[in-house]
C-alpha cells in the first residue's frame, strides 16, 4: 500500500469528520464565551444528566431512520404516558420495580402496536406515529387527570438519576475508610473503560493485519487516543465533582447495546439493507416487513426507558412533559449524519449529534441567550448539517 | 426529393464504462415515417434521448441539424419549442388527473397563476377528435384503457405543435386492434404532412407503416432500407440487418460438459399480472433444466421471461399462480416466499441490478453476504471476520476489480457490480440459478468474464437458466434454447439446430398467429 492511498486528502478528512470538527469548534467557542465555565465539572455533569433521554430516544430513532428515513413522532407522548403510569403506580405505593417493568412493557406494547400498522398494514410511519402522538398525549392527561404527580421513592430516584444523590457511591474510598475528592471509584471505572477500549482497538488492528485488511493503522490509533483523552478528561471532571451520575450507566448501556446491534447483528444488517434498497433486500429472502416492526417496537421500549429517566430526573411527571423530545431525537440522528432516505447512519454519529445539540443548548443558556433565539440557532444547525450532508454526497458523483 | 428535416451526424454518446452510441447517422425527410429498429440495448432509445435533449448538448459528440440549423438543446423544452416531441414507451400520464389536465401539464393554458380551464378543455377536446377519441377531456385518465391512453399521449404531443413526432414502442402495450388503429392514425398524419420516427420491435408493423427503416446494432447505424417499393420490405430482410454480426470468439468454450438428470421442471405454469389479474403474463409454460446444463430463454421485451423466472423464485412476481414446479423430480409446494425459494436452492439474479439486486450504499462485503447471512451468524450475531473472508474469496474467484471489499458497490462499474450480484447468489449456494439478462449494460470484456463464470457454474453441476434479449449470446452460451413470446413458450431448440433467423422467424410467426 502506498502512502497516497493510506493518506486521506484534506478535503476528504473534513468531509468525514465534519461534525466532530464542528463539535470541537462549538465546545471551544463556548469555553471561551463562558470563560471556561462550560468545561467545569458541574457543567459537564449537567450536560449528561439533562440529555439522558435524548441519547436513549435517538438510539431508537436511528433504527427507524435507517429503514428509509422513517421517523417516530409519538415518542414524546409515549415518554409522558409511560412515566405517568409509573408515577401513579408508585404514588399508590406499588413496588418500584413493578412500576419500572410496567413502564417498559407498556412502551414496548405501544411500539409494537404502531409498528403493526406501519409494517403490516403499510400505514405511512409519519401518520401512524402522528396519531400516536395525539392519542398518548391525551391519555397521559387522562391518567394524571391534569395534575402533576410527584415521586417520593428514593431508591427509584437514586437509580435513574433524580435528586441530589444520584451518583455511584465511592466504594473504594469507603473500603479505604477515607473521604474527600477526587472520587476514586469514578476514576477507576473511567480508566478501566479506556483500557478496555484500547484493548479492543488493538485486537481489531491485529485481526485486520491477519486478514490483510488495509485500514490506516495510524488513523485508528489517533482516533482511539483522541476518544480516550476525552473520556479521561470527563472522568477527571466527574471525579472531582460527585462521581458518576447513575443516569450515565443507563445511557452507556443503551449506546453500547445499539452500537453492537447495528454493527454486529443480522438484524442490524437488515435495517441498513432495507433502507438501502428494500426490493433487493426482499429478493434476498429477508422479511422486510418484520424489520420495520422491529424498529418501531424497539423505539417504543426505549421510549418507556426514557419515561423512567424523565420521571426520575423531574421527581414526578406533569402532563406536558416530553413535548418536543421526538424532535431532539430526530435532530440528533440527522445532525449525526444519518441519511433522510435511510440506509446510512451510525450510533457514533448520533452521539456526536446529540452532544452537539446538548453543548449548544447549555452554552447558550450559560451565555444567557434568549430562549426563542436558542430555537432559531438549533433550527439553523440542523439545516446546515443536512445541507452539508446532501452537498458532500453530491460531490461524490 | 423532399427536403431533409432532420439530420443526426456522427452522434457518439458514452456512459461510464459503455459506449452506447458510436458515430450514428440518421437522416429523416420531411413528411415521412422513419422507423428505427434494432435489438434491445442497440441504442435506439439513447439516440432519441439525445435528439430530444434529455441528454443535453455537450454530453454527446456530433451534431443535430434540424430544419437546416445546428441545434444545441439543453433540455426537453428546447426541443419541444422546435416541434420535436417524443412519446415514451412508458405512458407518462398522471392517472388521477383528467385528460385535459394531463395534456397541458407543464404547458398550461392562460397564465401560470390563473389557468384558463375553458380554453384548456376546449382545445384538448379538439386534439382528442384528431386522434379519433370520443372521450371528453374532463374524464380522469385512469378510467380509460391503455390503448386510449396511448392516443391521449399522441394528442398531448399534437397540442405541443409537434412537427416531428417520435414514438418509442407505441404499440408495445396495445392489442392487435388498437395497434392497427394507431398505425392507421400515423398514416393519416403523414398525409397531413407530419414527420414521424417510430421505434418498434414489431417488424410487421414497421414494414406496414414506415417509408424508411434504419437499423441500429451495437450503437452504430448499419443501414437504411427503403420501403417505397411496390412490395413491403420483407421482415427477413430487416432481421438480417438487426442480427447479422460475426460471432468469432465472443463466447468461451464450454469445458467439462456433463449434463445430468432433470433438476427443475415447471408444468403448465400460468401467472397473472399483479395489478390486472385478468391478464396472463405467463401463459401455460412448461420447461425444464438439467444438472450441468445452460438453458437459454430468448424473447423480445415483454415476452414474460422475467415474470416467469420471478414467479418460480418464491412467487416474487404476479398473482393467481397455477401449474406445477418439480425440483429433483419431486413436486414442490412453494409458499409465496423468497426465503422458501432460497431454501429450495433456487437463486434469481435480477436483470435490474441497481433497482432489485444490490444495495448501492453498502459495501461489497455486505452485499455478498446478504442472501445467506444466516450461515455467517450464530444467535443473530454476525462473524465479521468470516464474512470478510467470504467476500474476499468471491472477489478472487470472480476477479472483481476493486481495491477492497469494503468499497461501496455504488462506486463500481457495471461489470463489477454484476460480479458482486453473481457472488451474492453463488454464496447462497443454489443448485438452480435463474440469470436474468446477466450481461445487460456491461462492456464486451466484462461480458466475456461473466460467460466464463456461467460456464464454471454449469461445469460444477449447477443448472443455469439464462434469460437474454441478445440472440448471439443465447446462441453462443446455451445447450438448449427456449423461445418465448407474449407470455407463451413458442419453441424449443437444441443449440445445434438454432440460428438467429429461425428463432426470429418463430417469434414473428407466433406474433402473427395471435
Amino acid at each position: 500500500m502506498t502512502m497516497s492511498e493510506s493518506r486521506m486528502s484534506v478535503g476528504a478528512f473534513f468531509r468525514k469528520y465534519t461534525m466532530v470538527i464542528a463539535l470541537v469548534v462549538v465546545v471551544i467557542f463556548f469555553a471561551i464565551a463562558t470563560k471556561g465555565g462550560s468545561l467545569l465539572p458541574g457543567s459537564i455533569n449537567n450536560l449528561i444528566s439533562q440529555n439522558g433521554y435524548v441519547f436513549v430516544l435517538a438510539a431508537g430513532m436511528l433504527l427507524c431512520i435507517l429503514t428509509g428515513g422513517n421517523i417516530d413522532l409519538s415518542v414524546g407522548s409515549v415518554v409522558c404516558f409511560t412515566a405517568a403510569i409509573g408515577c401513579v403506580m408508585m404514588d399508590r405505593g406499588m413496588n418500584m420495580w413493578l412500576a419500572v417493568l410496567a413502564m417498559l412493557a407498556i412502551g414496548l406494547a405501544i411500539g409494537a402496536f404502531q409498528g403493526f400498522w406501519i409494517a403490516k398494514v403499510r400505514v405511512p410511519a409519519f401518520i401512524a406515529t402522528l396519531s400516536g402522538m395525539y392519542a398518548f398525549r391525551g391519555l397521559s392527561n387522562v391518567v394524571l387527570q391534569g395534575y402533576r404527580v410527584d415521586i417520593s421513592n428514593e431508591q427509584f430516584l437514586f437509580l435513574f438519576g433524580g435528586g441530589r444523590d444520584c451518583y455511584i457511591p465511592d466504594f473504594i474510598r469507603r473500603i479505604m475508610g477515607t473521604e474527600g475528592k477526587p472520587n476514586l471509584t469514578c476514576l477507576a471505572i473511567g480508566v478501566i473503560a479506556v483500557l478496555i477500549y484500547i484493548a479492543m482497538t488493538a485486537r481489531r488492528i491485529h485481526v485486520q493485519k491477519k486478514l490483510n485488511i488495509h485500514q490506516s493503522v495510524l488513523g485508528q490509533v489517533l482516533t482511539t487516543a483522541a476518544i480516550s483523552a476525552v473520556v479521561l478528561f470527563i472522568t477527571w471532571q466527574m471525579a472531582s465533582f460527585r462521581g458518576i451520575p447513575t443516569v450515565l450507566i443507563w445511557i452507556a448501556l443503551v449506546l453500547g447495546i445499539y452500537q453492537y446491534v447495528t454493527t454486529k447483528t443480522a438484524m442490524g444488517r437488515h435495517l441498513y439493507a432495507v433502507g438501502g434498497n428494500e426490493k433487493a433486500t426482499a429478493l434476498s429472502g429477508v422479511k422486510t416487513r418484520n424489520v420495520y416492526w422491529f424498529a418501531y417496537a424497539n423505539i417504543g421500549l426505549l421510549a418507556g426507558l426514557a419515561g423512567v429517566l424523565t420521571a426520575a430526573r423531574a421527581k414526578g411527571i406533569d402532563p406536558t412533559y416530553g413535548e418536543g423530545y421526538e424532535m431532539d431525537a430526530i435532530a440528533s440522528c440527522f445532525i449525526g449524519g444519518a441519511s433522510a432516505y435511510g440506509g446510512t447512519g451510525k450510533v457514533s454519529g448520533m452521539i456526536i449529534g446529540a452532544v452537539l445539540m446538548g453543548v449548544i443548548n447549555q452554552g447558550m443558556n450559560m451565555v444567557g441567550v434568549d430562549s426563542n433565539l436558542q430555537r432559531v440557532v438549533k433550527g439553523l444547525v440542523l439545516l446546515l448539517a443536512v445541507v452539508f450532508d446532501v452537498m458532500s454526497k453530491r460531490q461524490k458523483r | 426529393m423532399a427536403k431533409i428535416l432532420l439530420e443526426m451526424k456522427n452522434i457518439t454518446k458514452t456512459f461510464p464504462g459503455v459506449k452506447a452510441l458510436d458515430n450514428v447517422n440518421l437522416q429523416v425527410e420531411e413528411g415521412e415515417i422513419h422507423a428505427l429498429v434494432g435489438e434491445n440495448g442497440a441504442g435506439k432509445s439513447t439516440l432519441m434521448n439525445v435528439l430530444s435533449g434529455i441528454y443535453p448538448y455537450g454530453t454527446y459528440e456530433g451534431d443535430i441539424v434540424y430544419n437546416g440549423q445546428v441545434c444545441k438543446f439543453s433540455n426537453i423544452k428546447d426541443s419541444e419549442k422546435l416541434g420535436i416531441v417524443i412519446i415514451h414507451q412508458e405512458l407518462a400520464l398522471v392517472p388521477e388527473m383528467t385528460i385535459g389536465e394531463n395534456m397541458y401539464l407543464g404547458n398550461e393554458r392562460g397564465s401560470k397563476f390563473a389557468i384558463d380551464w375553458n380554453t384548456t378543455y376546449a382545445e384538448a377536446d379538439k386534439y382528442l377528435r384528431m386522434v379519433n377519441l370520443e372521450e371528453s377531456s374532463k374524464v380522469q385518465v385512469k378510467t380509460i384503457g391503455t390503448g386510449k391512453q396511448q392516443l391521449v399521449e399522441i394528442a398531448k404531443a399534437l397540442a405541443k405543435n409537434a412537427k416531428l413526432l417520435i414514438l418509442d414502442e407505441p404499440t408495445s402495450s396495445l392489442n392487435e386492434e388498437d395497434s392497427r388503429a394507431l398505425l392507421d392514425l400515423m398514416l393519416g398524419f403523414k398525409k397531413q404532412g407530419m414527420t414521424m420516427i417510430i421505434i418498434s420491435h414489431k417488424l410487421n408493423e414497421v414494414a406496414y407503416v414506415a417509408d424508411k427503416i434504419t437499423v441500429i446494432r451495437d450503437g452504430t447505424t448499419i443501414e437504411t432500407i427503403d420501403n417505397h417499393g411496390t412490395e413491403p420490405v420483407s421482415e427477413e430482410r430487416i432481421i438480417k440487418g438487426m442480427v447479422g454480426r460475426e460471432m468469432t470468439n465472443r463466447f468461451p468454450a464450454r469445458e467439462g460438459v456433463q449434463i445430468g438428470d432433470v433438476m427443475m421442471e415447471v408444468d403448465h405454469w400460468t401467472v397473472h399480472h399483479p395489478l390486472y389479474p385478468e391478464r396472463k403474463v405467463v401463459d401455460d409454460v412448461s420447461m425444464y433444466v438439467r444438472k450441468g446444463e445452460v438453458v437459454g430463454i430468448y424473447g423480445l421485451m415483454g415476452a414474460g421471461r422475467t415474470e416467469l423466472a420471478m414467479s418460480i423464485f418464491g412467487q416474487s412476481y404476479g398473482t393467481n399462480f397455477s401449474g406445477e414446479l418439480k425440483i429433483d423430480g419431486k413436486p414442490v409446494k412453494m409458499k409465496k416466499s423468497v426465503t422458501d425459494a432460497i431454501k429450495h436452492k433456487i437463486a434469481y439474479v435480477t436483470e435490474d441490478r441497481k433497482g432489485n439486486g444490490l444495495i448501492l450504499s453498502q459495501s461489497i462485503k455486505v452485499n455478498t453476504s446478504l442472501a445467506n447471512l444466516s450461515s455467517l451468524a450464530s444467535g443473530g450475531v454476525i462473524d465479521q471476520d468470516k464474512e470478510y473472508a467470504v467476500a474476499e474469496e468471491y472477489r478472487d474467484k470472480l476477479k472483481t476489480k476493486t481495491p477492497t471489499v469494503e468499497q461501496l458497490v455504488g462506486n463500481l462499474s457495471g461489470g463489477n457490480q454484476q460480479k458482486v450480484l453473481l457472488a451474492k447468489w453463488m454464496f447462497a449456494e443454489p443448485d438452480i440459478m435463474l440469470l436474468d439478462e446477466p450481461t445487460r449494460g456491461i462492456d464486451v470484456g466484462a461480458k466475456y468474464e461473466i460467460y466464463c463464470i456461467i460456464n464454471d457454474l454449469a461445469a460444477a453441476g449447477k443448472s443455469v437458466v439464462m434469460i437474454s434479449s441478445e440472440l448471439p449470446e443465447v446462441l453462443g452460451m446455451s445447450d438448449r434454447i427456449y423461445i418465448m413470446n407474449e407470455g407463451k413458450m413458442v419453441g424449443e431448440m437444441k443449440a445445434e439446430e438454432a440460428t438467429q433467423e429461425n428463432i426470429m422467424a418463430l417469434i414473428l410467426q407466433s406474433g402473427r398467429g395471435a
